[in-house]
């Protein structure tokens, strides 16, 4: 019994979240990854193109609501993906055209575009703050939890309650279905290989036929869909704010790199290695010893390595760790 | 003489730009704008030596900045006796144990190259030295951090002139910047970029959450300041006599003895503090003169075609026979002490050292917009970017409030989007600095003030 429940305590307060956070993670790193691989530039506007396609979900989820169409007991921001995704392909699309395209037909060194990115993330700053303001939204309606902790605790009789949130299953589903439909596409289309041909060998890609432009199109709306639904399902969880998503680039970048960058299969899975690392070494385990423990053995401090505080240098640290003895990432593998 | 005239034409402008602040707004305002862009223009020498000459990107400059203003308070704050007593012994065990751990290491992996479970050592070494530091530390900081914790509860500092807390923010940083340089240099330039942007964050998340340091994100008021206390001017006879004589046309127009007196006070507040912020900009003139005569000597040394050199072409500089490794690690850690006494110098301007407000975004970014803006490479030109981006920052808000009441004249007061237009003015400094980025990077990518390369 002690032993179930220590393993559901982890489960709630551990493995849930970071399954959750991973998730969110990882659709923002493949992102980085697929215009790392395709473009051959780091996007330093990740985590505000995110937050540009989040920004018109809440708009559109505060329309709905105020017209009365909403989704049952799911969030009604899950029905504005389209148009979201839409208006952020419409907003990626227009930035190619007007600032990347010039670079890249001008075969600028990737420092260069990666500069052009950091004006891009200011643009983008500021209209999404001169539009939505830069404070702190919710919009998440519907059904907040699938279980319930005293639910559970009756159901089972266990001292420990897990607690289900909608917001967790919702992410780690559309998660896991836009990046097997994203993989499919990569792997078995004609137009996914192409992009994969492009990514490894630009030139070989050019001679046997490819057109390069359908390439950069199909990847700026690959990256449209990840980015805006990767920043919905983020904002879902915890809430809008166009600071956070800025913060929230960095550990982004942080999966891609652990992944490898250039590598979505590792994108997506450096995601659950940052968002598992900074869950499960900032936990307090002090509850756990108490029950997997006898009594004569327990522990009388936290049993927290590190304080929460550090969530986010843990994921840089294991970033450096991994730049200095693998610099291109744990999982290798074939590029895109 | 002819080929300065661009420099000299742009900064008359930018200086004409300060002075009709001056005129138009206030001589304090646009004193301390003068003060901040000088503070900016140290900055983006240090990153111009990284970036200019050598090619190097570091995105760590915001943390480069935090460390230069942890300096301020080590060095100038008073020490906290009490908290010596209650936990001092502990963290300087700690400390010893930190320098053992790495000696230990050092020594080795320099000896025992052929040892069979090296790594296994070491990472036992570093897993113990943890183990004992969280035991010896944990009680220290708590006792630290409990001694009137509104007030104190930190170490202090060591009570030292501020003025020599500037070159301790430049060793701070160049400390650090050899350690970051050693792990990270031999990336590729994209991912140096990301790693040290992640560094910085590191960085200064210790410093905020590490109270016993600096008392985190409870911040430091009221630092010493090298230039003399408003209140001390206003009761110095000099000083008032000063006003007095400066002021006499205006003075003597008022006939009343109460009103002079009051209209003299008033003054006397006035411009002792334009009086503090000369004093700054003063000290602040002087660093940047000497930083901008040193640089561009080694500019033009041949110490500086040797950086170009490598810039230009890495392989061919090496099969030259010049050490890339030795002069990009020397020329990081130079650049980061430069920005390292810029942040120490504006902690000091500023007279509080705020770990919470240290953010990528201002810190980071900005004063990289600086130096493409300016001119890479050149070290006019990125003082110039100093100048003309924080001009542009701190002015964005009243142009564009400026220009949004221009363009919606005819809007009554009530209509909901200009009311939004004027409650978000703020956030059109991004706007334009955004824009301003990309067009310079699309028509004139080497920068306002370009490049020369003088030819021997």
């Amino acid at each position: 019994m002690d032993f179930l429940n220590a393993i559901i305590l982890l489960l709630n307060f551990t493995v849930l979240p970071a399954l959750t956070y991973g998730s969110q993670l990882a659709l923002g790193a493949i992102f980085v990854t697929l215009i790392y691989g395709v473009l051959r530039f780091a996007n330093f506007a990740t985590g505000d193109m995110m937050s540009f396609g989040t920004m018109f979900a809440v708009i559109l989820t505060y329309y709905f609501q105020s017209i009365g169409i909403n989704f049952g007991i799911l969030p009604t921001a899950l029905l504005t993906i389209p148009f979201a995704v839409f208006m952020m392909i419409f907003y990626m699309l227009t930035i190619d055209k007007f600032v990347f395209s010039y670079y890249r037909i001008k075969k600028s060194p990737p420092v260069q575009l990666a500069m052009v990115s950091v004006g891009v993330m200011f643009v983008t700053q500021a209209i999404i703050r001169i539009i939505i303001g830069p404070s702190d939204r919710r919009f998440l309606d519907g059904e907040k939890f699938i279980l319930k902790a005293r639910e559970f605790k009756e159901i089972t009789g266990l001292n420990e309650g897990l607690t289900i949130k909608s917001t967790q299953i919702i992410t780690i589903f559309v998660t896991i279905l836009v990046v097997s439909i994203m993989f499919w596409f990569l792997n078995k289309t004609k137009t996914g290989t192409s992009m994969r041909a492009y990514s490894d060998n630009e030139d070989l890609a050019l001679l046997s036929g490819i057109d390069p432009k359908k390439v950069v199109l199909i990847t700026w709306i690959i990256a449209g869909i990840l980015a805006t639904i990767g920043g919905i399902l983020y904002g879902l969880d915890k809430s809008y704010r166009p600071f956070v998503y800025f913060n929230n680039m960095l550990p982004i970048f942080a999966a891609a790199i652990v992944g490898g960058i250039g590598n979505p299969y590792g994108a997506f899975l450096g995601g659950y290695v940052i968002a598992f690392a900074e869950i499960f070494l900032t936990y307090a385990y002090k509850k756990f010893f108490m029950y997997i423990l006898p009594e004569s053995l327990e522990p009388t401090s936290l049993v927290q390595l590190l304080s929460t505080d550090y969530k986010f240098a843990i994921s840089f640290s294991i970033l450096v760790i991994v730049l200095l003895f693998r610099p291109s990432g744990i999982f290798e593998g074939k590029k895109i | 003489m002819r080929q300065y005239y661009n420099v000299i034409t742009a900064y008359s402008i930018m200086l004409f730009l300060i002075i009709l602040v001056g005129i138009f707004q206030s001589w304090s305002i646009a004193l301390s704008i003068l003060n901040y862009c000088l503070i900016s223009a140290v900055m983006t020498i240090g990153a111009n030596l990284q970036w200019g000459y050598a090619g190097l990107i570091n995105f760590g400059i915001m943390g480069y900045t935090a460390l230069g203003g942890l300096a301020v308070v080590l060095i100038s704050v008073a020490p906290v006796p009490e908290a010596w007593s209650a936990g001092g012994l502990g963290l300087i065990i700690c400390l010893l144990i930190i320098v053992l751990m790495v000696l230990s290491i050092k020594f080795l992996s320099s000896k025992f190259k052929t040892i069979k479970n090296k790594t296994f050592v070491i990472s036992s070494i570093i897993i113990i030295g943890i183990i004992l530091i969280r035991f010896i530390s944990a009680p220290a900081i708590e006792n630290i951090e409990s001694i009137d914790p509104a007030k104190t509860g930190f170490l202090g500092g060591l009570g030292l002139p501020v003025l020599l807390s500037w070159i301790v923010g430049g060793l701070f940083a160049a400390g650090v910047a050899f350690v970051i340089g050693k792990i990270a240099l031999g990336l590729r330039a994209d991912y140096l970029a990301i790693a040290t942007l992640l560094i910085a964050e590191i960085i200064v998340s210790i410093i905020k959450h590490e109270d016993w340091l600096a008392r985190g994100v409870k911040n430091v008021i009221g630092l010493k300041r090298p230039a003399p206390y408003e209140i001390d001017l206003q009761n110095t006879e000099w000083f008032i006599n000063l006003v007095e004589k400066f002021n006499s046309t205006k003075l003597s127009l008022i006939n009343s003895i109460s009103e002079r007196q009051e209209l003299l006070s008033q003054l006397v507040i006035d411009a002792s503090s334009v009086y503090v912020k000369l004093c700054f900009t003063g000290l602040f003139l002087i660093v940047v003169a000497i930083l901008l005569v040193l640089t561009q000597r080694a500019l033009y040394s041949p110490w500086g075609r040797k950086m170009r050199a490598i810039r230009d072409n890495e392989i061919s500089a090496g099969a030259m026979g010049k050490n890339v490794v030795k002069e990009h690690l020397l020329i990081f850690v130079l650049g980061s002490a430069i920005v390292g006494l810029a942040g120490a110098m504006m902690v000091t301007n500023d007279g509080l050292f705020t770990p919470g407000s240290y953010r990528p975004m201002r810190y980071t970014f900005v004063i990289w917009v600086m130096v493409i803006v300016g001119g890479t490479g050149n070290n006019f030109g990125a003082i110039l970017g100093g100048f003309a981006v924080w001009f542009l920052w701190v002015q964005a808000a009243p142009i564009s409030l400026f220009l949004i009441s221009l363009f919606t004249t005819h809007l009554p007061e009530t209509n909901e989007l200009k009311i939004h237009l004027i409650n978000s003015a703020p956030y059109f400094r991004f706007l334009i600095i955004g824009i301003g980025l990309l067009v310079i990077m699309r028509y004139r990518p080497q920068g306002i003030l370009p490049e020369k390369i003088v030819k021997q």
